[in-house]
């Protein structure tokens, strides 16, 4: 009948099933249809192709895109992807497998997602993390709704401007229509203003308010005082953070945090143009039941084998419907295995080592970049692998330039600023040759 | 399968590595970062070697069932086959090395797969313009009420609050509502299983923003009476939005723009073929009819008329932003290589292939499990639990997450279970297209033998799975009292 | 077969009242607790809040299923039933003896419009 790899039918299959059914034709299936709504055209698609012709489309086009060095982050960071974690996702038991709704035959996942779930809580310091969220800006999307449920009765959530621009875009448009009060928290050179966030409280009615670990200039910020200020008002706070940054900065747990976000693709995960990555969200146990999505526990078998099981499932959808805490259903649960494996490669030491030499890379970038004479600073406050700059010169004209000789950096913020990442990636060799191309 | 007991930190040994990072020449430490800013203890993460690493996942990815293992006909799911050039694609270099954003000129190849992806969905389901940018169904669904919300709030029509859900709709649709701030009408499904016209009638009027619908229903029923509906719905000033998570009967068939939809979303990891991953990463994109284009979210893909595409950051009218970048572009790449494989000859076939498949499995098992409606199905179909249950023996009767159960020694993944709520006994079957006949008929035969089990004795599937890693686990003690990370 | 206390105003959402002087102690009947199976958690309201008539107060769950919590009477919670936070299974044991809120009510006329046990029999079957 077909000659479709993927179709296994024979002529003579779809003979007999038919008979079987007791209708004449595959076209008889859809006797409920109404005739019109029948597509009798000829779909506007290409030719059917062979997996060959496939792999050669593809190809052409890949060759359009150019190989760049990248030293730009806002979200999305080259770290190196070890070799051991594509080999480990493309197991078909895990890749072809769905949400574990028959936790007998899924054992594999749901013990991956309570190892991730782990990571997560000691990364974060929080005591419970769901399992998984689509990305960072989603994920903080969520921490506006929950603090608005942890509040009870009150509807205005505080966002720090010091969010990536993207960050604020996605609360942004969730809470127009969610129908939450977002008021923005001012900037004292660079990082989030407690005097802001205490007058923003005064006005009354926060439910609390998100604030950047490592904010959109790369700057680490200083939260003394945030967590005092909010609970005293009766709101939450909640830290949006890079995961890769927390195995050496101060944790949301030690800044007295209630909620933790952010994106996990800083763990390892190829950029692949923006997605797929995957967000995290953990908070303190008063607020487990307020947490979105999908949570994994550990049990018992009826043989008393350690055993693990999706739990709390009464806050979601498929259970609560309207009332349930979110209505995410596919979360990004290959993603979280992804980090789950890079922070059991990487360790304790590897992350640490991750963080210095991306911190040892910026910081030189930063000092050549500066005696270019092409820049200048903009605040003076510690960066770990990030940072912007004043540009002196067309900065336009010299990203133009650097595409060329192969280099993407110094992204143009809002403000006009140059931003430069540097991770473990970037060699001092190539950070030479970046200077020597803006020098040109 | 065999049960495997170890954590990976279980695994840790201190001073143990399973990393390499290169030398990169740069001085600086972090002892120069201020310390009140720094962690007052390095993170317990495990400590382990490549070889311990890639054995223990090895290890659990054994006690998992997949597509690639065997028949998983879970209901509304649409567990098809994933081809394994699709993965090839979504790992090639040239697109995983792209930041998102690098500028439009150095990325054009991947532009253009955005843009022919959305191109073909628009052809194959009759909508005008697509956003690739939701991460999932439900993120769709989100994003295509924020479209409709936008759309009568740009009119100056702040009165339309509600939207009308029928009650056989996944769980998402309401939720996603609530999500969206609209509040939620319930519309009640007639004895056939379909939506009832006239229970819909008075439900509309001036605040109802639209109803969400599945076409075919969760039931695997086509809603015949979609047409009249429809313009109901239209006349009222709503808008209709159509829940694509079970479009795959229709792929090749059924468009559901022609049927009076003014937005939907489609599945790329159901109807187009990519890895589940065990619950994601999915994709979601969201298509809109003529009127509603320019309230697609942002960023958006555009060609010009030189030929070169164009990323369109912000617009007036747009709906807003809702995920971080433009969606989940690996997800996009393989669903791309689907369709083109696929082309417009083989497409035609999709749908009724998985339409041929649920009715011949429903047509071979309705004299041993309850059929509460005998119509044709599309895609899929539920049964209302086992005709002969065995409490006739004296015992208690088999249950439908008994007969689940039972099915996973047998070696299948169990159908959708206790979904749709309208039945007490709900088991809710979808084959999919790429399911031969053979796997279609051992099905059918081992689901007979679990009938007869069940009337003779219904212990041997009360105490069902035998052969699975674990047996049932104590879900109520996991729920009482959660231990939801290693300690 | 459950149980009904007799002695005790039922609503049609299977909670039940007793009434102490303008205080409501509410509860949710033995047949609602068999219905939900193992109650794995109590969502309860903080005392001080106000409740209102047929309005929710709170939800029972188990592990697959959710029920929501309607208040028999308008008022304000003055007392919640702590224990049921770390033992959610004493309404399973029994449902009678653990009420879940005390009300204190702000229209005791709101009581005529409940059933008395014979009425609810009726109804929990």
């Amino acid at each position: 009948m077909s000659a479709f790899p993927y179709f296994p039918h024979t002529a003579e299959d779809i003979r007999q099933m038919l008979e079987r059914i007791g209708v004449s034709s595959l076209e008889d299936l859809y006797s409920d249809v109404p005739a019109d709504f029948l597509y009798k055209g000829e779909y506007d698609l290409p030719d059917a192709k062979s997996e060959q012709e496939v792999r050669d489309w593809f190809e052409k086009l890949a060759a359009l895109n150019p190989k760049l060095k990248v030293f730009v982050g806002a979200g999305s960071y080259d770290h190196y992807s070890p070799a051991v974690i594509p080999n480990l996702l493309s197991r078909s038991e895990f890749l072809t497998a769905y949400t574990p709704y028959q936790c007998e035959i899924s054992q594999g996942t749901l013990r991956y997602i309570f190892e991730y779930q782990s990571m997560i809580c000691n990364l974060t310091g929080m005591d419970v993390s769901n399992a998984s969220m689509y990305d960072g800006p989603t994920a903080a999307a969520e921490a506006m709704r929950m603090a608005v449920a942890c509040a009870k009765k009150k509807n205005t959530v505080l966002v720090s401007k010091g969010l990536l621009p993207n960050v604020l875009q996605v609360i942004g448009t969730y809470a127009k229509y969610y129908g939450t009060t977002l008021k923005e928290i001012a900037l004292d050179g660079g990082q989030t203003s407690l005097e802001s966030l205490k007058a923003l409280l005064a006005e009354g009615d926060v439910a609390g308010a998100i604030v950047p670990l490592l904010n959109r200039y790369g700057i680490i910020e200083d939260h003394t005082g945030f967590a005092d200020a909010l609970h005293e008002a009766g709101a939450v706070l909640a830290e949006y953070c890079d995961p890769s940054a927390l195995a050496v900065l101060k944790s949301p747990a030690e800044w007295g945090a209630d909620i933790a976000v952010g994106d996990g693709q800083s763990l390892g995960i190829p950029m692949t143009y923006g997605g797929p990555s995957v967000g995290f969200m953990a908070c303190r146990k008063d607020h487990m039941r307020k947490l979105p999505g999908r949570i994994v526990g550990q049990t018992v078998d009826g043989e008393g084998r350690r055993s693990f099981v999706l739990t709390l499932q009464a806050r979601e959808q498929h259970i609560r419907r309207e009332k349930a805490t979110s209505n995410i259903c596919s979360n990004e649960s290959l993603m979280a295995l992804y980090v789950t494996i890079y922070l059991s490669l990487m360790g304790p030491q590897g992350m640490k080592e991750v963080n210095e030499k991306s911190y040892a890379g910026a910081h030189y970038l930063y000092e050549q970049l500066l005696k270019t004479g092409k820049f200048e600073p903009v605040f003076d406050k510690p960066f770990l692998k990030e940072f912007v700059l004043k540009p002196l010169v067309d900065l336009d004209e010299l990203q133009k330039k650097l595409y060329s000789a192969g280099f993407f950096a110094g992204l143009k913020t809002e403000e006009g600023y140059a931003s430069f990442c540097v991770t473990e990636k970037r060699s001092k060799e190539e950070i030479d040759t970046l200077i020597h191309e803006i020098l040109r | 399968m065999k049960y495997y007991d170890k954590l990976i930190f279980e695994l840790s040994k201190p001073g143990r590595v399973a990393y390499t990072l290169p030398c990169n020449g740069c001085k600086g430490s972090l002892d120069e970062l201020p310390a009140g800013l720094k962690r007052s203890a390095a993170p317990v993460l495990p400590e382990v070697s490549e070889p311990d690493v890639v054995r223990h996942y090895t290890n659990l990815s054994q006690m998992n069932f997949g597509v690639d293992t065997g028949f998983y006909p879970l209901g509304s799911c649409t567990m098809k086959y994933n081809p394994k050039i699709n993965e090839e694609i979504a790992a090639m270099p040239a697109f995983q090395g792209l930041h998102p954003l690098q500028d439009e000129s150095t990325v054009q190849g991947a532009l253009e797969v955005y843009y022919e992806t959305e191109k073909a969905l628009a052809a194959i389901t009759g909508m005008k313009r697509f956003t690739l940018n939701p991460c999932a169904g439900a993120h769709g669904e989100l994003t295509g009420l924020m479209i409709i919300r936008n759309y009568h709030l740009l009119r100056g029509d702040t009165a339309r609050t509600k939207v009308i859900v029928p009650d056989s709709a996944h769980g998402t649709n309401p939720a996603s509502a609530a999500v969206c701030g609209l509040e939620i009408v319930e519309v009640k499904s007639g004895a056939n299983g379909l939506v009832d016209v006239e229970s819909l009638k008075p439900l509309l009027g001036p605040d109802i923003a639209g109803i969400m619908m599945t076409n075919p229903n969760t039931l695997g029923l086509f809603e015949k009476d979609i047409k009249e509906i429809a313009a109901l719905v239209h006349a009222c000033g709503g808008l209709l939005y159509y829940d694509g998570a079970n479009m795959n009967p229709l792929l090749g068939t059924v468009r559901p723009g022609d049927m009076g939809f003014d937005v939907m979303h489609i599945n790329l990891h159901k109807t187009f073929s990519t890895p589940h991953g065990g619950g994601g990463p999915g994709s979601g994109p969201v298509g809109v009819c003529e009127k509603l284009v320019d309230c697609l979210p942002v960023p958006r893909v555009e060609k010009l008329e030189n030929g070169k595409f164009h990323i369109v950051r912000s617009a007036d009218k747009a709906a807003g932003q809702v995920s971080a970048f433009m969606g989940n572009f690996g997800v996009i790449l393989r669903a791309y290589a689907y369709i083109l494989m696929l082309g417009k000859q083989n497409i035609k076939l999709a749908g009724k292939l998985a339409t041929l498949n649920a009715n011949y499995v429903k047509e071979c098992l309705k004299d041993a499990y309850k059929l509460p409606i005998p119509s044709v199905c599309k895609h899929e179909f539920v049964f209302d639990g086992l005709i002969d249950d065995g409490s006739a023996t004296g015992k208690a009767g088999a249950t439908t997450l008994d007969v689940a159960k039972r099915l996973l020694d047998y070696g299948f993944h169990a159908p959708t279970i206790y979904f749709p709520l309208l039945f007490h006994q709900a088991l809710m079957i979808e084959p999919t297209e790429t399911e031969s006949k053979e796997t279609l008929d051992a099905f059918i035969d081992v689901m007979h033998e679990i009938a007869r089990e069940a009337a003779a004795d219904p212990d041997v599937l009360h105490s069902a799975p035998h052969s699975a890693p674990i047996s049932r686990p104590d879900e109520t003690a996991a729920a009482r009292n959660p231990i939801l990370k290693c300690e | 077969m459950s149980k009904i206390a007799e002695g005790l105003l039922y609503s049609e959402s299977h909670e039940w009242v007793k009434v102490e002087g303008n205080i409501a102690v509410i509860g949710v009947s033995d047949f609602a607790q068999a219905e939900m199976g193992d109650i794995t958690y109590v969502d309860l309201p903080d005392e001080g809040d106000e409740v209102e008539k047929g309005e929710d107060f709170g939800a029972l769950e188990s592990v697959k299923a959710s029920s929501e919590l309607y208040s028999p009477v308008s008022g304000k919670v003055v007392e919640v039933n702590s224990e049921l936070e770390d033992a959610p299974e004493l309404i399973n044991e029994d449902a009678f003896a653990n009420w879940i809120i005390k009300v204190e009510m702000s229209d005791e006329s709101e009581l005529e419009s409940l059933m008395d046990a014979k009425a609810y029999a009726e109804i929990a079957k």
